[in-house]
């Protein structure tokens, strides 16, 4: 690391934690190998570590310890308490302390390092590292405030909002070029800090919940980047390495998510989604039809094939159980059970599977919108517990509509539905949704939980 | 570091090589995760990114803190607050490894494949 001489031995631990996040990244590409790869890559974090606690330049241990031993009492209280359906809150607060982090190792580097001896691309790694930082670091605590229910989920928007941010991005960005520029002026890179903090409040603030599955991603994207440039600045190839891999992630994600929305990015960050769409979409009349529970579980009962279709309501409703002890009810009957599971129901990627895994629910049994979509014709009953917008045929049907053009699980063409709602209200995003008035669907009226358990009760019964 | 201020471009290129070739790689691993497991990943890559702990681990235990020093303000003081600065970055990197990494294996645990895998129930 340093001109003298290489430390040979902690550039090895490098080498080897790196090697081991790739092999555990590698092992997530299958539920049978993922905790083995895992495995792997907490062992490079430890070489890594171990590795760096030799570093020549640490002279201190104190506060070292101090901070390991707080950060593991924290990070350990995390890991056994969370519940699984607080995992998008808890992903976002952590992208706040990766983000935080690296914003904090660039603020130390460039007080102790930083003005006339850094050389210009040093400089610019910092000032990126500085400025993605903080901005993430915001921006995923607001995002995580809005995940937790502690400032409303709906977007927050006021007149003229796009010019502000438009006005405070720019000079965010002026100040990193002047810094990166004018070494000897260090008001200008504590502005850009904070003008990158206030950013990130200012660009996740006017985004609704629905859209989090993207936010989420991206700020994972920012994050990891930010580790990168950190790399960039310690001339650190192992820093580079992994924060590549978390960015890259994040990045694919964010696209993975705007296809399932059929949205792009700048829409969703500057779309303001779901907030004064109540006209369009409108034109759904007709009646709803509810079912009495007696009704619904015979339905399910005499079922050949029932496809589970959740959404967040699932979630808010902590009802994954009760939906495993259903299905395990129809199941023991002989009824095929199936899931059909959209990529941005929920909100974080993927964030159904983990609620079902954790009840149990066998992943074979999970199916991506891609596998399901072609067996609703032969699907006897499709039940659909709090999902809304990614069931709803208009995206399909209407090229007026806001989701238009949004692939959608397409339940309307199993032979019956079953919507589990809370009341008869419109979903999150305000939209009116033609499903709940087709003439195969009915609607079963209650909290899901509830509703669920006593269908699972019903169904022992017949 | 003084790895800064002896930077050269030689250590640069191999950096950017570095770089662009980890975000090929990336590109093909990420790939190969099915949607099924996309909260772990997000999780997990979250928490590997966590190495950035190593950077903080150096910042806070290079300078020791000198709070007549800090009090004083100034040029004097620097030193001190980036340690205290490493300090608080240690403590969020290192939940992060922690609680990233241990929630991860939390949730794998979970995705269970079917057990009697003819028998009974289907």
């Amino acid at each position: 690391m340093e001109a003298s001489g290489v430390n040979y031995f902690l550039e090895f631990t490098y080498l080897i934690a790196s090697i081991l996040f790739i092999l555990g990244l590698k092992g997530l590409s299958h539920p049978e190998t993922a905790r083995r790869g895992m495995f792997m890559a907490e062992a490079g974090m430890l070489a890594a570590i171990i590795g760096t606690l030799f570093h020549h330049g640490i002279i201190t241990y104190e506060w070292i310890a101090a901070g390991l031993i707080i950060g593991t009492i924290i990070g350990g209280l995390m890991a056994v308490w969370v519940p699984m359906t607080a995992m998008p809150q808890r992903t976002a607060l952590s992208h706040a302390f990766g983000a935080f982090a690296a914003a904090l190792v660039g603020i130390a580097e460039f007080m102790l390092h930083g003005g006339l001896t850094m050389p210009v691309f040093t400089r610019s790694a910092l000032g990126f590292e500085v400025m993605l930082g903080s901005l993430t670091t915001t921006g995923s605590l607001i995002a995580a405030s809005k995940l937790q229910g502690l400032i409303r989920g709906t977007p927050i928007q006021f007149k003229g909002q796009q010019y502000v941010n438009a006005l405070l991005f720019a000079s965010t960005v002026g100040c990193f070029l002047y810094s990166v520029v004018n070494p000897g002026a260090p008001g200008v890179f504590y502005t850009m800090t904070g003008l990158g903090f206030l950013s990130g409040v200012m660009i996740v603030i006017p985004i609704g919940s629905a859209d989090m599955p993207v936010v989420m991603s991206l700020l994972n994207s920012y994050a990891g980047l930010a580790a990168a440039a950190t790399g960039f600045v310690l001339g650190n190839n192992v820093l580079i390495i992994a924060g590549t891999l978390d960015g890259f992630s994040g990045f694919i994600l964010s696209i993975l998510m705007c296809k399932a929305m059929n949205r792009s990015i700048s829409n969703v960050l500057f779309g303001g989604f779901g907030a004064v769409h109540h006209t369009a979409g409108a034109a759904a009349t007709g009646e709803m039809r509810e079912i009495s529970l007696e009704d619904a579980a015979v339905r399910l009962a005499y079922a050949n094939k029932v496809v589970f279709v959740p959404g967040y309501g699932l979630a808010t409703a902590q009802a994954q159980h009760a939906v495993r002890d259903l299905a395990t009810a129809l199941e023991e009957r002989g009824v095929t059970v199936k899931y059909g599971i959209h990529p941005v129901a929920g909100r974080m990627p993927g964030h159904m599977n983990v609620l079902l895994a954790e009840a149990n629910v066998p992943y074979g049994d999970l199916y991506e919108m891609e596998r399901i979509n072609p067996e609703f014709p032969t699907t006897d009953v499709a039940v659909v517990v709090g999902a809304n917008d990614v069931v709803n045929p208009d995206a399909r049907d209407n090229s007026n509509s806001p989701i238009a053009g949004m692939p959608i699980l397409e339940v309307d063409k199993a032979k019956s539905v079953i919507v589990l709602k809370r009341g008869q209200g419109r979903g999150f995003s305000g939209l009116e949704n033609p499903l709940f008035y087709k003439p195969v669907t009915s609607m079963l009226y209650g909290d899901a939980k509830a509703s669920l358990s006593q269908l699972a009760q019903e169904v022992k019964n017949v | 570091m003084q790895a800064i201020q002896s930077i050269n471009p030689a250590v640069l290129i191999a950096s950017m090589y570095v770089f662009v070739l980890a975000a090929f790689l990336g590109y093909q691993l990420i790939s190969r995760v099915p949607p099924l497991l996309h909260t772990p990943l997000m999780s997990a890559t979250n928490a590997i990114s966590g190495i950035s702990l190593i950077g903080s681990l150096v910042i806070a235990g290079m300078n020791k803190v000198d709070f007549h020093a800090l009090a004083g303000g100034g040029a004097a003081a620097k030193p001190s607050i980036a340690t205290l600065l490493g300090f608080i970055a240690v403590v969020t990197a290192t939940t992060n490894v922690v609680g990233g990494f241990g929630i991860t294996d939390r949730m794998l645990k979970m995705f269970q494949q079917r057990k009697a895998a003819k028998g009974g129930k289907k």
